[in-house]
């Protein structure tokens, strides 16, 4: 049975650019899916196909069991959208702001009033309610814009990076409030560009670039396939480069990565905890002074930099969002695909 | 965040109205949420105000004693009558680039998109922001007549047909209205809304009847001026105003809508809303 969210094959150019090159997604009812991908992957341009902003050229997509070319206007009463941008009305109120959407979700004037009494005491917005917006903070007006997503309560939700720009207590209390929508059974897309906000979130993941989804899995089985633990030493001297690495070599699985600037040694284990405390009296016993040693697990930016070749943060297009994508020559990226 | 209300709300059913009531109310609501703005922005108004006000008082004084109108004389206060519907009917045409920068700006703070994932009208939009900007032209024009009546503007026909002509210049500003909408939905920027909103007013306004008599034109620019839409609605408040002069006739080419002004004005004017608002729509459907 195809999930609340379901694509298949979503193609979409703008001009040369393949924005989107074939993606298939499935987000099963109540889960959290995290559509993780440099700036300019696509994630915006699939939430837009998704929430019925855009066409795609092909392809087809089914939100909330609803045909979302066939019936926009049915899907547009089964979700939420909460995009890159507040976008509030910065002169109206939060107060004002939640009404109008709610009476545009075709709610009664007052059922709208007393939904956004509701909402803007849920957000910590009761004292600030009756204040134009524009007096807000980039928190407050982010919750807000949460808050009109919410209005009708949709069974399906889209964010697209909503914690970009946002302090780490504002973060977490939006984290919380997600954590809480989803346990009450509501189905989230969410795009992030942190991958720690998407291991804390998200129930599956898909990693896109150039349009594509290039994995997908959940936490765990895209730390597993990126490699398992490994053991990490900084020494304190130059020298001692080599003999760390020859006392690596026996215990790793793999290969033993140097760092030489850094004096970074690093080297897939097997063995955990106990393995470290052998490491290290082998380390000691040769005089090896050690800065720093640890075992450390492959992060989800582990995973990203060996999937997509480039950390999260410092992909490909230099602007936030999709906005971008015509600056990508579309046929180097095809090369590189090849 | 407190944990007094749940996030979740039960689902109430969304009830399911006729298009058109639907349509009315989403553009009332979007409306509302519009004049709402313009009462926190009160400069904005003001500066729509001053500016005419000051076109008034620089024609009547500088150009007023310069400009003769054949048939009239050099008097003052024939070309003072001359003008007025003319500085009304540009005034009411200036109007249309706020709605323009206006919606480009929506565009771009997101709030566009917000209102295109939403369960609404189409249209309402930028109907509703258009009828927004019918009621802040209406406010300015009632501030101009004030002023107009001051510095010696007066009407010769019965109050019927002063408001009639008021009406017909609110309409043309109206249908002009929904080419800003158009030219917002078209450009990058709320500052190229704002300059491309404002550049096809000048030859518009210009090359018509509403400051001098288009005798003086060559032949070409007669025609144009008379087939202008701007130049029916002056001609159509003038003359309902009673401001028109003996010695001028109603049209040298002989174009038609010189010679129907009123049927003219209504002609136009839904022609263009007619055209732009389907455009408009269009765009907006498909905006990204």
């Amino acid at each position: 049975m195809p999930g609340a969210i379901h694509a298949e094959g979503l193609v979409k150019t703008f001009g040369d650019v393949r924005a989107l090159d074939g993606v298939d997604l499935d987000v099963p009812e109540g889960t959290v899916l995290g559509l993780l991908g440099p700036n300019g992957a696509g994630k915006t341009t699939t939430v837009r196909v998704l929430t019925t902003l855009l066409r795609p050229d092909s392809g087809r997509a089914v939100v909330a069991g609803l045909d979302v070319l066939k019936q926009p206007n049915e899907v547009r009463r089964s979700i939420g959208l909460s995009g890159q941008f507040a976008a509030v009305d910065e002169y109206l109120t939060g107060r004002e702001n939640l009404q109008m959407v709610g009476q545009l979700y075709q709610m009664s004037g007052r059922a709208a009033k007393a939904r956004a009494v509701e909402l803007l005491e849920r957000f910590n917005l009761t004292d600030a309610a009756d204040r134009p917006t524009k007096t807000y903070s980039g928190g407050m007006r982010r919750r807000l814009d949460l808050a009109a997503a919410l209005v009708v309560s949709p069974p399906v939700m889209f964010m697209d990076e909503p914690t970009t720009g946002l302090d780490p207590r504002n973060r977490q209390q939006l984290w919380e409030v997600i954590q809480e929508l989803v346990a009450g059974g509501t189905t989230l897309l969410l795009t992030t560009q942190y991958l720690e906000e998407a291991d804390h979130l998200a129930h599956d993941i898909c990693v896109v670039d150039h349009g594509k989804v290039i994995a997908r899995g959940t936490s765990d089985q895209l730390k597993q396939r990126t490699g398992g633990e490994r053991v990490e030493v900084v020494v304190h001297r130059p020298d001692e480069i080599e003999p760390a690495r020859s006392v690596l070599a026996g215990f790793g699985k793999g290969e033993v990565a140097v760092e030489t600037h850094t004096r970074r040694l690093t080297v897939p284990v097997a063995g955990g905890a106990k393995l470290l405390a052998e490491v290290i009296r082998e380390l000691d016993g040769r005089g090896v002074e050690i800065d720093d040693i640890g075992l450390r697990r492959p992060t989800l930016d582990d995973v990203f930099i060996s999937l997509t070749g480039h950390a999260a943060e410092t992909g490909a297009a230099p602007e936030d969002g999709e906005a971008d994508e015509s600056g990508e020559d579309p046929r180097t990226r095809k090369e590189t695909d090849q | 965040m407190t944990a007094t209300a749940p996030v979740v709300a039960d689902p109430a059913p969304l009830p399911r109205r006729g298009a058109l009531t639907q349509s009315v109310r989403d553009s009332l609501v979007v409306a509302r949420r519009n004049l709402i703005r313009m009462t926190r922005i009160p400069e904005m108004i003001l500066f729509g105000v001053i500016q005419p006000v000051m076109f008034v008082v620089l024609f009547t004084y500088v150009f007023g004693g310069s400009i003769a109108i054949p048939g009239a004389g050099a008097s003052t206060s024939a070309y003072k009558e001359f003008l007025m519907a003319g500085i009304f009917a540009q005034t009411v045409t200036f109007a249309t680039a706020g709605a323009g920068a206006g919606i480009a700006d929506d565009m771009h703070k997101g709030l566009i998109d917000r209102f295109r994932s939403l369960p609404m009208a189409r249209g309402a939009v930028l109907t509703g922001r258009t009828l927004a900007d019918l009621v802040q032209t209406a406010i300015t024009l009632a501030v101009l007549a004030i002023v107009a009546l001051i510095v010696g503007w007066r009407t010769h026909e019965n109050l019927g047909s002063v408001l009639l002509g008021f009406a017909l210049l609110l309409l043309l500003g109206y249908a002009f209205t929904w080419i800003g909408a158009l030219i917002g939905l078209s450009v990058r920027t709320p500052e190229a809304a704002t300059s491309g909103g404002l550049i096809w007013l000048f030859p518009l306004t210009f090359i018509s009847n509403a400051f001098v008599p288009v005798n003086g034109m060559p032949t070409f620019l007669q025609y144009v001026a008379e087939w202008n839409p701007f130049s029916a609605t002056v001609a159509a408040a003038r003359e309902l105003f009673g401001n028109t002069i003996a010695g001028v006739p109603k049209s040298v080419t002989g174009a038609w809508p010189m010679e129907h002004p009123v049927w003219a004005t209504l002609i136009w004017s839904v022609l263009i809303i007619v055209v732009f608002r389907t455009l408009a729509v269009r765009k907006y459907r498909s905006a990204s």
